[in-house]
């Protein structure tokens, strides 16, 4: 069992203290707790992503895949969020550097790319919907909205972690060395990246190679 | 506190879990630095195009599934290992994770399997 005890000497400030707590595995229990959540959603999006192959071309009725998927457009949105991880791993490293101005300017800056990635989808949902596909349209429209739709709730719970963040650190609200609210959030925004990375994949190029 | 609990305290940290090998929390002296990052972006936007470059070339189906998803399997590892600093921090937290992913692909693959959805 993990003891946590905060670091007591005649210097150390509540802040500092808070920043680097002694526990028996020598690790932060929220990192370790932020890595068992991950893990815990991989099977999440694992059960997700096998029910969209389980009913892939198994749809009695369009529209399918190849009728509404727009492989160049979902490009660019995969390309946008693979460029908001760069962003939020480069916020970390200016908070690392204790230039909380720089950290601001890449939080906002993820947090727009991310949401541009969300208004790539709701458009693409809403092409998708005046085609004929909705949730309970055929068996691809309720495999597809779903697990697309979970990934996007993802996205923009983390854009909302983010804004809270740019509005702590603007607010002066985030000590210098509480490092690790910044890596936590950024460990939750890279891992709704490499969820897409399998999504666009599997979902998006596989089923429409020739 | 008793002096009970300080000894087992101290021992526990005395003699590590080889799992936790890491810094200390907060020591970021070991992470990459910004020019690493921008680099690792670039092999992932590369590795993007060539997927969606190997989409539109016609040839034989079940090499173009194979090199997408190998494709895949290398952002996906880049990612966790460079951004999520996977490959920096403690071993704890990678097996954390890997364990998550394996018991993920393990249960679905046999739960596929089981519905013949390869078949398909």
């Amino acid at each position: 069992m993990a003891v946590t005890e905060e670091v007591k000497t005649p210097d150390s400030t509540p802040e500092e203290a808070l920043a680097h707590p002694v526990t028996s595995t020598g690790l932060s229990n929220e990192k370790i707790a932020m890595w068992a959540f991950l893990g815990s959603e991989c099977l999440l999006f694992g059960a997700l992503i096998s029910t969209y192959l389980l009913y892939r071309g198994r749809s009695v009725v369009g529209p399918f895949p190849h009728d509404v998927y727009d492989i160049p457009y979902t490009s660019v949105s995969s390309f946008v969020l693979l460029m908001s991880s760069l962003t939020m791993v480069l916020a970390l490293a200016a908070m690392q550097r204790k230039d909380q101005r720089r950290m601001r300017v890449w939080l906002l800056t993820t947090a727009l790319l991310g949401a541009t990635f969300i208004g790539g989808q709701v458009y693409e949902f809403t092409v998708f919907y005046r085609a004929g596909l909705s949730l309970h349209e055929n068996l691809f429209g309720s495999s597809f909205f779903v697990l697309t739709g979970f990934h996007g709730a993802h996205v923009t719970i983390g854009i909302l972690m983010l804004l809270s963040l740019y509005t702590m650190s603007a607010k002066g609200r985030l000590a210098e060395n509480r490092v690790e609210t910044v890596e936590l959030i950024g460990l939750y925004w890279h891992f709704v990246d490499v969820v897409w990375i399998v999504i666009f994949t599997m979902v998006y190029l596989v089923p429409g190679v020739k | 506190m008793s002096s009970t609990h300080d000894t087992t305290h101290d021992e526990a940290f005395s003699s590590p879990d080889p799992a936790m090998e890491s810094p200390e929390p907060g020591v970021e002296e070991h992470y990459p630095d910004e020019w690493q990052y921008i680099k690792v972006a670039l092999i992932l936007f590369l590795i993007t195009m060539a997927e969606v470059g190997i989409y539109y070339t016609s040839g034989a189906r079940r090499a173009v599934i194979t090199l997408m998803v190998f494709m895949m399997i290398a952002k996906f590892a880049l990612v966790a290992l460079y951004f999520m600093h996977l490959r920096f921090d403690s071993k704890l937290f990678r097996r954390l994770f890997v364990t998550g992913i394996i018991l993920a692909v393990a249960v679905y693959l046999i739960a596929l399997s089981s519905l013949h959805v390869w078949q398909h």
